[in-house]
């Protein structure tokens, strides 16, 4: 049994935890928030040491160190457009470590509880699909593997098979708790992660992977209980907790029920995109003539997207937008909430640009502007202006909210080529008579369109 | 059985706790905050060394270390990049204060 004063000090730290999670209310207060969670975690780390005296103290001092050294370098290097799938792989890695506890305390305690049992087999089970899907997602985000939906005929059979597998192991785990049950009960939950994301579009993969982090919270929670430690009890459960209610907020956003989403591609339609760029006439246009249509308008909006931020042209469209300040035109930003590959990514895109965020509107406040707009200029997106959102029912992306850049007059879209976003489906707007194209790597466009607009 | 009941106790409250701190959360800080719970998550540290620690088999132990590193990988690493997104999100007068440096 653990002494009163350690019980206490994890209590404090589980206040740390829940005033991180609820300082992430406002900018203002975020950072303080995530350093006392942080500070939260080292104590307890430190109680740990003192009240449980663990053996093999210098092993564990040097698994420690390895991490610690492993975390920051990851952390450090990422460039923020790789945001998402770090978080993913941080997932992964904690999913893996709660399994693999689980499955440590089987071999180590004769849990003779039937509830202690139970949370052992959800420990191992989910927590196996939570780090085979996060490698799954990591995979997608990195465009080590297609980022478009993956199914195969069986699919379906193989994966409600799984499931029935991997519960009937959980009851046998209970009933009769050995390790090779639960190293099975493992690998069964490893091809469960791996079916339930591989048929996930990749517009949709931020979703699982916050689903995944709620998963995550849950073994955590049940690792708690196993282990009669009620940090990890609460912990987890916060995390689990917030991770759903947070995963209900995203499809809310994207238009979509979380089940659509995770099998969506799998009840079959056409979830699928073309994939492929279409060979239809586009209107495309020389960085003169875009200048003279911007350089000449009353109001702008520009939509930032992902492309932007891959071609680091973040400033030169900040230095344009100031040109055309200069020039008495209004501009503004449109943020979607999902611009980037993760709701909110692009404000945090953005941010290290330092572009001002006083510019930086959201969809609901800016979508009635479009009316009386212009010029919308796109600049490296291309899934949050598609009309198919709202007119194509088998589009994938169909009933996600979009911003309205079809009514403005005219719209011009900054695009490497006519590949189709990343969630692989094409772009009506792109056909129609009132759009142009400045084709070119984002950077190198906007650095031609500031010179010409100089001289217009 | 009091005690399996007392931590089902706790349980459910850190449930609503959990709902609670987050549904008014905007959609600018989802990012970070994702990463945020991911960092929290990383506690399973703490379960990863009490298992460790207490084992006097060898692969218990290998298993369990590697279990330590993930779990640390997890944690610090999610505390780390949160804070260098949260870093992004400077008010407009420290930005500047910066810029004229």
């Amino acid at each position: 049994m653990i002494p009163t004063w350690a019980q206490i000090g994890y209590l404090v730290s589980a206040v740390c935890f829940i005033v991180a999670l609820k300082a992430l209310s406002s900018p203002r207060s975020a950072r303080t928030g995530n350093l006392i969670g942080a500070a939260g975690a080292v104590l307890a780390v430190l109680i740990t040491f003192a009240a449980y005296k663990p053996n093999h103290l210098a092993p564990i001092l040097i698994a420690l160190i390895i991490g610690t050294i492993g975390g920051v370098i990851g952390s450090r290097r990422v460039q923020m457009t790789q945001m998402p799938q770090l978080v993913a792989l941080f997932n992964g890695v904690g999913g893996g470590a709660a399994a693999l506890v689980a499955l440590l305390e089987l071999g180590e305690v004769t849990a003779d509880a039937t509830v202690a049992a139970i949370a052992t087999a959800f420990t191992i089970l989910v927590g196996a699909i939570s780090f085979a899907g996060s490698v799954v997602t990591f995979a997608k985000l990195q465009e080590l593997m297609t980022t478009r939906p993956v199914t195969f005929p069986g699919l379906p059979v193989l994966f409600v098979a799984s499931l029935l597998g991997g519960l009937a192991l959980g009851v046998w785990l209970v009933s009769d708790p050995r390790v090779w049950v639960g190293v099975l009960l493992c690998l069964v939950g490893l091809a469960i992660g791996v079916m339930l994301v591989l048929p996930v579009g990749g517009a949709d993969v931020p979703i699982v992977i916050s689903l995944l982090n709620a998963f995550t919270g849950l073994t955590v929670a049940a690792g708690g209980y196993v282990l009669g430690n009620t940090l990890l009890l609460v912990a987890g459960t916060l995390v689990g907790a917030a991770g759903s209610l947070l995963t209900k907020l995203m499809a809310n956003a994207m238009g979509r029920s979380v089940f659509n989403i995770l099998f969506g591609a799998v009840r079959g339609g056409s979830t699928l995109g073309a994939g492929t760029a279409s060979d239809r006439p586009v209107i495309s246009a020389g960085p003169e003539d875009v200048a003279i249509l911007l350089g000449y308008a009353n109001k702008v909006i520009i939509v930032p997207g992902y492309g932007l931020a891959v071609a680091q042209a973040q400033h030169t469209l900040r230095d344009l937008v100031e040109e055309l300040h200069s020039r008495g035109v209004k501009v503004d930003y449109a943020i979607h909430p999902v611009a980037g590959r993760m709701p909110g990514h692009m404000n945090v895109l953005l941010a290290e640009a330092q572009v001002p965020y006083e510019q930086l509107r959201e969809m609901d406040d800016i979508n009635g502007d479009f009316k009386t707009t212009d010029v919308v200029l796109v600049v490296g997106a291309n899934d949050v202006v598609n009309p198919a959102a709202r007119n194509t029912p088998s589009a994938p992306i169909y009933g996600m909210p979009i911003l309205n850049a079809d009514e403005a007059q005219r719209v011009i879209f900054l695009k490497r080529s006519m590949r189709p976003g990343f969630a692989g489906i094409e772009n009506e707007l792109l056909y129609d008579p009132r759009t142009t194209l400045l084709f070119g790597d984002a950077r190198d466009s906007l650095t031609k369109l500031l010179a010409a607009l100089k001289t217009v | 059985m009091s005690e399996s009941i007392a931590l089902l106790t706790i349980f459910v409250l850190a449930a609503f706790v959990g709902v609670e701190v987050i549904s008014k959360v905007s959609s600018t800080l989802h990012t970070p905050l994702m990463s945020g719970a991911n960092a929290i998550h990383g506690v399973i540290l703490v379960g990863a060394i009490i298992v460790t620690g207490a084992t006097n088999s060898v692969i218990v132990m290998i298993v369990g270390l590697l279990a330590v590193v993930l779990a640390t990988v997890n944690m610090v690493g999610g505390f780390v990049v949160t804070d260098r997104m949260l870093e992004m999100f400077k008010g407009p007068g420290a930005r500047k204060k910066e810029l004229h440096k």
